[in-house]
């Protein structure tokens, strides 16, 4: 560490130690830190701290900002559509996300072993996950129109009884939009406790078989538990994805029928852009922050743990 | 590795599976074959026999229809014009902080990287007002430079940590010795660590590829203009266009999804190394 003055010294992990050392600080190094730094506050940070400044006026962009304290916030509690939308939104975490955990699992433990066809049958449940999320929803209003594929297959099996307006119903609108979300997301889950599966000692299973625990037994005490960190890495997935969920949505029912299929997501950005109620669509913004930031807290500790791993 | 499956036992085992398998791969598969199936008859057949039927007709036009009358044409030029630099500028940027975070004993550097990426963390809802306003004020609203703008800084702070994670695991002796000979920093990230890093480049270019040309949300909260909107609210406003001309939709749908199922079919390995490398670090 004493042979160069100038450079600064590389960081070997464990011998340095955290001992200060006086340096200059290459301008080089410091503009590497400091441009990407300033692009990401001009984007992303000064706006969050306006949006929660926002969430305390009203506002509708044009004439100034009153501040209303917690003004919005008191709202919420008596809006029956954000109570709505807050239901919704749970549901489809419940729905949308322990569903694609699941079948993602489910799919990764069918398709783990490498044999004839295997291929083939993780690039199908991949094939969506590089589709957009309109071109998705899109795909489906087709297939839940009134003459759609849904019905007549339904037709087809004799059950014209439960033929339905899948979209326009709004007992049926919101479950009608997770499908699709789950048939894209679950290929996605599968690539990631798949790349966590491949890496399970297989002696484990060497062990045990020998040792004579069954199949079950093999998933529940050597896979799940190996599974762990992939685990909390799918939940946070899942959960940032959740109350991300904004575009399927858009896409097929705006929201509706009724406000059967609002989001938190969705309410807050027709609040935002087609009621003008910025102030009220920023408090809006800020209770999904807040939902979601227990979550942010963990994947950032899990990373800060990780960094210099 | 293949073992012959030895009784009738082994062989009903070997069915089951790929009847599960395949049942569900074409289930999976359904929904796309369907797509390009409306994309391929006429609106006539469409109408008369349902868009759930079997195909009676075929035809190119609706292709040609949502290309140019549906301005998907426009909308795909957009989309290219807002993902290839945005793609770039925010892996340049990442490698470039990432290298300097992972690669020198900075004040704070782990602070900064954590702080970038709770930055990507954030959901978006809370930054749409203000982001938007902000490009008003800036005089860029409605224009596609908003868009690349905004995609690059909240994209940043995912590929600076995934960047980071992988120049991290480079063995520090080589940069030594480059230190040594009196390599500069700009040197060593150009000529030593740049290179070592393409792997990882290569699987974020692909996931970032299709991530920010799928995206909706930025691209209808910062653009207005019909002629300025990328592929996927253009595909939105076909289909508000075309209420249920679903041959037109479909065929917009399908050319919607080319430019990521390309690269994605390029870039296969890379692109799901990618998932796996942002999720299992």
């Amino acid at each position: 560490m004493t042979a160069t003055l100038t450079a600064p010294a590389v960081a070997p992990p464990s011998a340095a130690g955290p001992r200060r050392r006086r340096r200059t600080l290459s301008p080089t190094l410091l503009a590497f830190v400091l441009v990407p730094l300033l692009v990401e506050t001009l984007w992303v940070f000064w706006p969050a701290l306006q949006g929660v400044y926002l969430s305390f006026t009203s506002w509708d962009g044009v004439s100034p900002a009153v501040m209303v304290g917690f003004g919005n916030y008191a709202e919420l509690f008596s809006d029956p559509t954000f109570g709505r939308a807050f239901l919704d939104t749970v549901l489809w975490l419940v729905l949308f996300g322990g569903l694609s955990a699941l079948g993602g699992l489910g799919m990764a433990l069918l398709l783990l072993k490498d044999r004839r066809g295997v291929g083939f049958y993780r690039a199908a449940l991949f094939t969506p996950v590089v589709f957009s999320l309109v071109a998705t929803a899109l795909i489906w209003q087709a297939i839940y129109q009134p003459d759609g594929l849904v019905n007549t297959i339904l037709g087809a099996l004799g059950l014209d009884s439960w033929q339905h307006s899948w979209l326009s119903d709004a007992n049926t609108a919101l479950y009608a939009v997770i499908v699709p979300a789950l048939w894209r997301q679950i290929g996605y889950i599968m690539v990631l406790y798949l790349a966590g599966l491949k890496g399970i000692d297989p002696t484990l299973y060497e062990a045990a078989t020998v040792d004579g625990a069954s199949r079950w037994q093999q998933f529940t005490k050597i896979t799940l538990p190996q599974l762990s960190s992939v685990n909390s890495v799918v939940l946070s997935v899942i959960i940032i994805d959740s109350l991300r969920s904004f575009d399927v949505v858009w896409a097929l029912t705006r929201g509706g029928p009724y406000h059967s299929s609002e989001l938190l997501s969705t309410y807050m950005y027709s609040t935002a852009f087609q009621s003008l109620r910025l102030g009220y669509a920023s408090a809006l913004a800020v209770v999904i922050f807040v939902l979601a930031f227990g979550v942010i807290l963990t994947y950032l500790v899990r990373a800060f743990r990780d960094a210099d791993a | 590795m293949s073992r012959r499956p030895k009784g009738p036992q082994a062989a009903l085992k070997t069915g089951g599976y790929h009847l599960v398998a395949g049942g569900i791969s074409v289930l999976w598969l359904l929904p796309i074959l369907l797509v390009v199936v409306t994309s391929l008859r006429t609106f006539d057949d469409v109408a008369a026999n349902g868009v759930g039927s079997l195909p009676h007709s075929f035809t190119l036009g609706n292709f040609a229809q949502a290309w140019i009358d549906g301005g998907e044409f426009q909308a795909m030029v957009n989309s290219l014009v807002v993902t290839i630099p945005a793609v770039i500028i925010t892996l340049a940027l990442g490698a470039i902080s990432a290298f300097a975070l992972s690669r020198y004993d900075l004040p704070f550097r782990r602070t900064v990287l954590l702080v970038m990426l709770a930055g990507n963390l954030l959901p978006p809802q809370i930054l749409l007002v203000p982001v938007s306003k902000m490009a008003e004020m800036l005089g860029i609203y409605d224009t596609l430079g908003a868009l690349i703008g905004v995609q690059i800084g909240f994209g940043l702070g995912f590929y600076t940590f995934v960047l980071y994670g992988f120049m991290r695991a480079i063995p520090s002796e080589i940069q030594q010795a480059a230190v040594i000979d009196g390599a500069t920093p700009l040197q060593i990230f150009w000529r030593i660590i740049l290179p070592l890093t393409r792997p990882a480049l290569a699987s974020l270019s692909a996931l970032a590829f299709t991530w920010v040309f799928n995206d909706l949300l930025w691209s209808i909260t910062v653009i207005r203009t019909d002629t300025k909107m990328p592929i996927t609210s253009a595909l939105l406003g076909l289909q508000g266009q075309y209420v249920s001309q679903w041959n037109v939709i479909a065929a917009g749908s399908v050319i919607a999804a080319i430019p990521t199922v390309a690269v994605f079919l390029r870039f296969q390995r890379h692109f799901v190394a990618g998932l796996a490398l942002g999720a299992v670090k």
